[in-house]
């Protein structure tokens, strides 16, 4: 875990943004093109039709705003440091998305592929592990929360007192 | 001391509300907080195992100390981005 120092100063240097209108994949990708780049890895999260077969409306996007924002603005500087990357740009989408739309992207700019390819990978399974972004899916006949997967370790408030053993998180409420 | 509790998620809509201010005794810690809010919330307590607490907004230690004022958020295994 970074200190507050250091996500704050990472977050001057704004490789991450929330948004609440449609993410223009195509300006933040030119914008992130430069000279000495051989390779650029987008990855682009999209609303699906269905959910284990049962047809989706829309998704409802929500976060813990500026601790979320902080979190992806880490993150994008911690792969940068790892993975030997140039430069990365993330951008989440809150509120209701159609299908089809896009809810997350995820630019990053290398010198090499193999390294853009790992960065992006690495981010997008690390977001959705520990970002705090939740969704609720809608159906025709209803709506859930989804399941999310379960926090690392070290996050997880777990085996504190009076919190059973209980798995939570079902599909069903 | 007092600490305002955030909650989002499944949590928000099992809890019918998104923040409360809670009571707790000097000294209390993240753990005493969800006993606290399992006695305060019905149904909140199968859903306590897989939570994530975070202490002014930084992911906190299982059993970290909370103080005064402290903005407590409850989260629900996260769902961004797609699987």
């Amino acid at each position: 875990m970074k200190d507050p120092a250091e996500l704050r100063a990472a977050s001057e240097v704004r490789r991450a943004a929330m948004v609440r209108s449609a993410i223009d994949s195509a300006r933040v990708l030119a914008g992130m093109k430069q000279g000495e780049d051989g390779a650029v890895v987008v990855f682009e999260g999209i609303v699906r039709n269905q959910t284990r077969g049962r047809k989706t409306l829309y998704l409802d996007y929500e976060a813990y705003e500026e601790m979320a924002l902080r979190q992806m603005e880490g993150l994008a500087e911690q792969a940068v440091g790892q993975f030997q990357v140039r430069d990365v740009a993330m951008v989440h989408r809150l509120g209701r998305i159609e299908i089809g739309e896009t809810s997350v992207l995820i630019v990053v700019a290398s010198a090499h592929r193999a390294a853009g390819f790992d960065a992006c990978r690495w981010l997008i399974d690390t977001l959705k592990r520990t970002v705090p972004i939740w969704k609720k899916e809608y159906f025709e006949d209803g709506a859930v929360w989804a399941d999310g997967e379960p926090f690392p370790v070290d996050m997880s408030a777990a085996n504190l007192p009076g919190t059973g053993s209980t798995k939570a998180g079902d599909a069903s409420n | 001391m007092r600490v305002r509790v955030l909650f989002f998620g499944v949590l928000k809509d099992v809890a019918e509300k998104t923040v409360e201010t809670v009571e707790l005794p000097e000294g209390a810690t993240t753990g005493d907080l969800l006993s606290a809010v399992d006695a305060r919330i019905p149904d909140i307590q199968k859903y306590l195992p897989s939570v994530a607490v975070a202490v002014n907004q930084e992911y906190a230690k299982r059993g970290s100390r909370l103080s005064d004022g402290d903005e407590v958020a409850l989260f629900p295994p996260v769902s961004g981005g797609r699987r």
